[in-house]
């Protein structure tokens, strides 16, 4: 390390403020400090000196920090002896880690040999003329876009319409973030369910009733050839997603009825808030919650009733969950039964009907598309829904309805499948990417049905 | 007309009417009662399991600090001085207050009241001050966690005394010491100022918390201009065309993708493809950036859209760029609106897990991470880890972990209601 990244940055920060301060004051000498003489503010004439100096040096950093490693490594293996350079992929990936331990001085898991110890000296040599280049490099360049950016400022120089210019390509750029997310998700998802798919047929992935996804270590191995059969799961899923929402739907939408419209004022300011505090208890807390306090609870009911009941039953994931969700169902039903007019509610109570003969027969009604929606989007939360299950529910896929007994589901595979250590193209880990995509695209299409249903069914009224 | 009409009011009819109705205000009462119970019961437990984790049983002792064991070359250089052995100080110390426990069995099973993190309070004293070599001290030890638990309630004496953590002469040789007046509890500064240890007695809560911190900067870093800019485009300069349509459509479809599956897109694009380091804040916070980012674009185009447009078109009327009315009028007009959106999609990011432990971030880190590349977990992470662990001490520290984390998303939402409040009176 020569100067060191921090440094660099600072450097070039420096430079750029400079650079303003130069641009600034050319802008004013040009038209003998008639500021009204120019086409911009002088200080548009500094920010323009300026990003030339900084912006070209953020993008060169960047990419000399993202593919200086790859050259390095490109370079040191190409000077390795042949008997390393041939080795097998996963045995080649352990020496290339090896040698980078080796070349920042940490421990390394093998025997150290003179052909080891020249190319970590290499590695070494390699960083500091990288880094020395990148100083020069990244401070000329500075430089020489001071002088450039500086050269073309002149009276009638349109300094504010390119800055503007370019501030537009940066908020565009940023709102296109949002479709490259998408795209990596599926991408990302795709690609690896894929190679997944090669190695388990995707019939055998939907439509299998075995999920137990050991692989064999040894090929002579009986009972651990993995079985990717996720029917377990998903009926897992929708088991303890249907007890959440059994709790989640009735006790949500009744409080939002009663805060909406009987709750006084006084009772709205008190409750509403506490409806928030419990949309806003991080998962892992409810999980911890359901671990430690509802499953006894429940275990202890069932066996003083003579039940047999799991010790991480479906029933306690599932209550938890219900009760995680009811904030979620509340203040979406809020907002669709506070959009009814009042109209429809005068003209329900002129006829003679009492207050809930107005809400069942006439805002309910009204209000359908929206509360239909509501518990669509409640429903993806709860198949999405990850600590609370990984916390409460069970590993062992049990194909089962009975909600004393322990089940799995989707989120909890991903976690146990990808948690740990384990090579990256098995088809364990394979596996947790292909249960992704189903997850994604189900919440995806309930998400899409219930703006749809919100956007159809919605009345007008005007 | 000659029938009679029909009883309108009908009295019998009337009064199931009124039952019905009474009945379904009591629903309503039911269900808002379920809610706001489910809240007390959850917060209780938490605190009646977790407020424990703030204390510490100690244990005084006079300890010798024997020169032949901590400087034995009698510099009182520092560096010597570290490599000292401080646990047989500590040990002894005990044993001395027993004189009649000798057989090396019995001693061992002795020792065992003392946490094996003593060496560090003892060494630090030293540190602190060179001329207690040689002399005689009275010193507060730390007990190890079977005590720390029977002084708390937790553990039965009722039990066989093989189904208990300390068997009949570790219980003698604690009532002892109680009689002597020799335990006690005071606040545990160690669960705040260290990092996660096997150890429940000695883990703490700093390294998560810092872990937190470094993810969260990173998040802020990265999804606070990309939102506010994203907003700024799509609320004020944005076409009205498919394009737009697409994101829009984007944003909100990513606004309901679990969690979990910003993990995968984390584990196969930052670490697998750009081959980031695992388990480095740096990676959890651009994980957490991208989770959070469509919220922070919905509700900073939501205090875009509250700015009143006669600020647009008087800034237009005297001659301002369409970049200079945002920049110098709108954006500060929406600036509280923004920051209340994001303290609040900071703090959902704060409480995240579940994409951490994709990521690598569930690994056991003793060391408090200094920067955004360290190996470090984070403080949900941190709970659901030791939520797992099967020691029983463990279960008080997941609840003091729980409430540090409520402690902070408290703090952050208050700040964005103290925001709200404040900005729209003023306005």
């Amino acid at each position: 390390m020569s100067l060191g990244l921090p440094f660099l940055l600072a450097a070039v920060l420096g430079l750029s403020v400079l650079g303003f301060f130069v641009g600034r004051a050319r802008a004013l000498a040009g038209v003998g400090g008639q500021i009204r003489d120019l086409h911009s503010l002088p200080a548009h004439y500094g920010a323009y000196v300026a990003l030339w100096c900084g912006l070209p040096n953020l993008v060169l950093i960047a990419a000399w920090l993202l593919f200086e490693p790859r050259l390095i490594e490109v370079l040191v293996v190409g000077s390795l002896p042949a008997a390393l350079r041939t080795l097998p992929a996963d045995q080649f990936g352990l020496l290339l880690t090896d040698l980078r331990n080796l070349a920042s001085g940490d421990v390394v898991s093998r025997d150290v040999d003179e052909a080891l110890r020249a190319a970590a000296a290499q590695i070494v040599r390699y960083d500091e003329i990288g880094d020395m280049a990148l100083t020069v490099v990244a401070l000329t360049l500075a430089i020489a876009g001071m002088a450039v950016a500086q050269r073309r400022i002149a009276a009638d120089f349109r300094a504010r319409v390119a800055i503007e210019r370019l501030l537009m390509i940066l908020v565009v750029a940023s709102s296109t973030i949002a479709v490259l997310t998408t795209i990596g998700i599926v991408l990302s998802l795709a690609f690896e369910s894929v190679r997944f798919f090669a190695k388990v047929p995707i019939h055998e992935f939907l439509f299998g009733l075995k999920w137990s996804p050991q692989i064999a270590i040894r090929a002579d191995q009986i009972g651990a050839s993995g079985a990717f059969g996720a029917i377990p799961l998903f009926a897992g899923t929708f088991l303890i997603t249907l007890i959440a929402m059994l709790v989640a739907v009735p006790v949500g939408l009744m409080a939002a009825i009663h805060l909406s419209e009987y709750a006084s004022r006084r009772t709205r300011a008190v409750v509403k808030p506490m409806l928030e505090i419990l949309a806003g208890v991080p998962t892992v807390v409810y999980g911890f919650f359901a671990a430690i306090t509802v499953a006894p609870m429940i275990r202890d009911a069932g066996n003083f009733f003579g039940l047999d009941v799991a010790s991480a039953s479906a029933l306690a994931a599932g209550l938890v969950m219900g009760v995680m969700i009811i904030p979620f169902v509340s203040s979406l039903s809020d907002d669709v039964i506070t959009a009814v007019p009042q109209a429809l509610r005068d003209a329900s109570s002129a006829l003679g009907a009492t207050e809930s003969e107005t809400i069942v027969r006439v805002v309910l009604p009204a209000a359908l598309p929206g509360i239909i929606a509501a518990v669509l989007l409640a429903v993806s939360r709860a198949i999405g829904e990850t600590m609370i299950v990984v916390m409460a529910a069970g590993l062992a896929a049990n194909l089962t309805a009975n909600p004393l007994q322990a089940v799995t589901t989707v989120t909890v595979q991903i976690v146990t499948l990808l948690v740990g250590d384990q090579e990256f193209d098995s088809a364990k880990t394979l596996a947790a990417f292909a249960l992704g995509l189903t997850l994604f695209a189900i919440t995806l299409a309930l998400n899409m049905i219930a703006l749809r249903v919100v956007r159809r069914y919605r009345e007008i009224y005007e | 007309m000659n029938s009679r009409p029909r009883p309108i009011a009908d009295p019998a009819r009337l009064r199931r009417r009124h039952a019905a109705e009474r009945r379904f205000r009591l629903y309503g009462v039911a269900a808002v009662a379920l809610a706001v119970g489910a809240l007390a019961l959850l917060l209780a437990t938490i605190v009646v399991k977790g407020h424990g984790a703030f204390l510490q049983t100690r244990i005084l002792v006079e300890v010798y600090f024997d020169a032949g064991e901590i400087d034995p070359s009698g510099t009182r250089d520092a560096a010597n001085l570290r490599r000292g052995n401080y646990t047989v100080l500590a040990k002894r110390a005990l044993y001395q207050h027993f004189p009649a426990v000798s057989e090396r069995r019995e001693r061992r099973s002795l020792a065992r009241l003392l946490s094996t993190g003593n060496d560090l309070v003892l060494r630090a004293l030293v540190r602190d001050d060179p001329d207690l070599i040689g002399t005689r001290q009275a010193v507060w030890l730390i007990a190890s966690d079977d005590v720390d638990m029977l002084v708390k309630g937790h553990v039965s004496r009722d039990l066989g005394e093989g189904d208990r953590p300390l068997d009949d002469a570790q219980l003698g040789w604690f009532d002892a010491l109680v009689a002597d007046h020799r335990i006690e509890q005071a606040f545990n500064t160690m669960f705040l100022s260290r990092g996660a240890s096997r150890e429940p007695e000695l883990a703490g809560v700093l390294g998560a918390a810092a872990g937190s911190a470094w993810a969260i900067l990173i998040c802020i870093l990265v999804s606070v201009p990309l939102g506010v800019m994203a907003a700024v485009y799509l609320e004020e300069f944005a076409p009205q065309n498919r394009w737009t349509d697409l994101i829009e459509v984007n944003i909100n479809n990513l606004a309901a993708v679990p969690s979990i599956v910003f993990g995968l897109l984390g584990l196969a694009v930052f670490l697998n493809f750009f081959g980031l380091p695992r388990s480095a804040p740096l990676v959890g916070g651009l994980v957490l950036a991208l989770m959070t980012l469509p919220t922070i674009i919905i509700s900073a185009r939501a205090a875009l859209l509250a700015v009143s447009p006669s600020i647009r078109d008087a800034a237009l009327g005297v001659g301002a760029s369409r970049v200079q009315v945002v920049l110098h009028h709108v954006l500060p007009q929406a600036m509280p609106g923004m920051m209340t959106g994001t303290i609040i999609g900071m703090a959902r990011a704060l409480g995240e897990t579940a994409p951490l432990l994709m990521i690598g971030m569930v690994a056991f880190i003793v060391d408090v991470p200094t920067g955004p590349l360290d190996p470090a977990t984070a403080l949900p992470v941190q709970i659901y880890l030791w939520a797992n662990s099967p020691e029983r001490a463990f279960v008080e520290k997941t609840s003091g972990a729980i409430m540090v984390l409520l402690g902070f998303l408290i703090l952050m939402n208050t700040a964005a209601v103290w925001l709200r409040t404040r900005f729209e009176g003023r306005r």
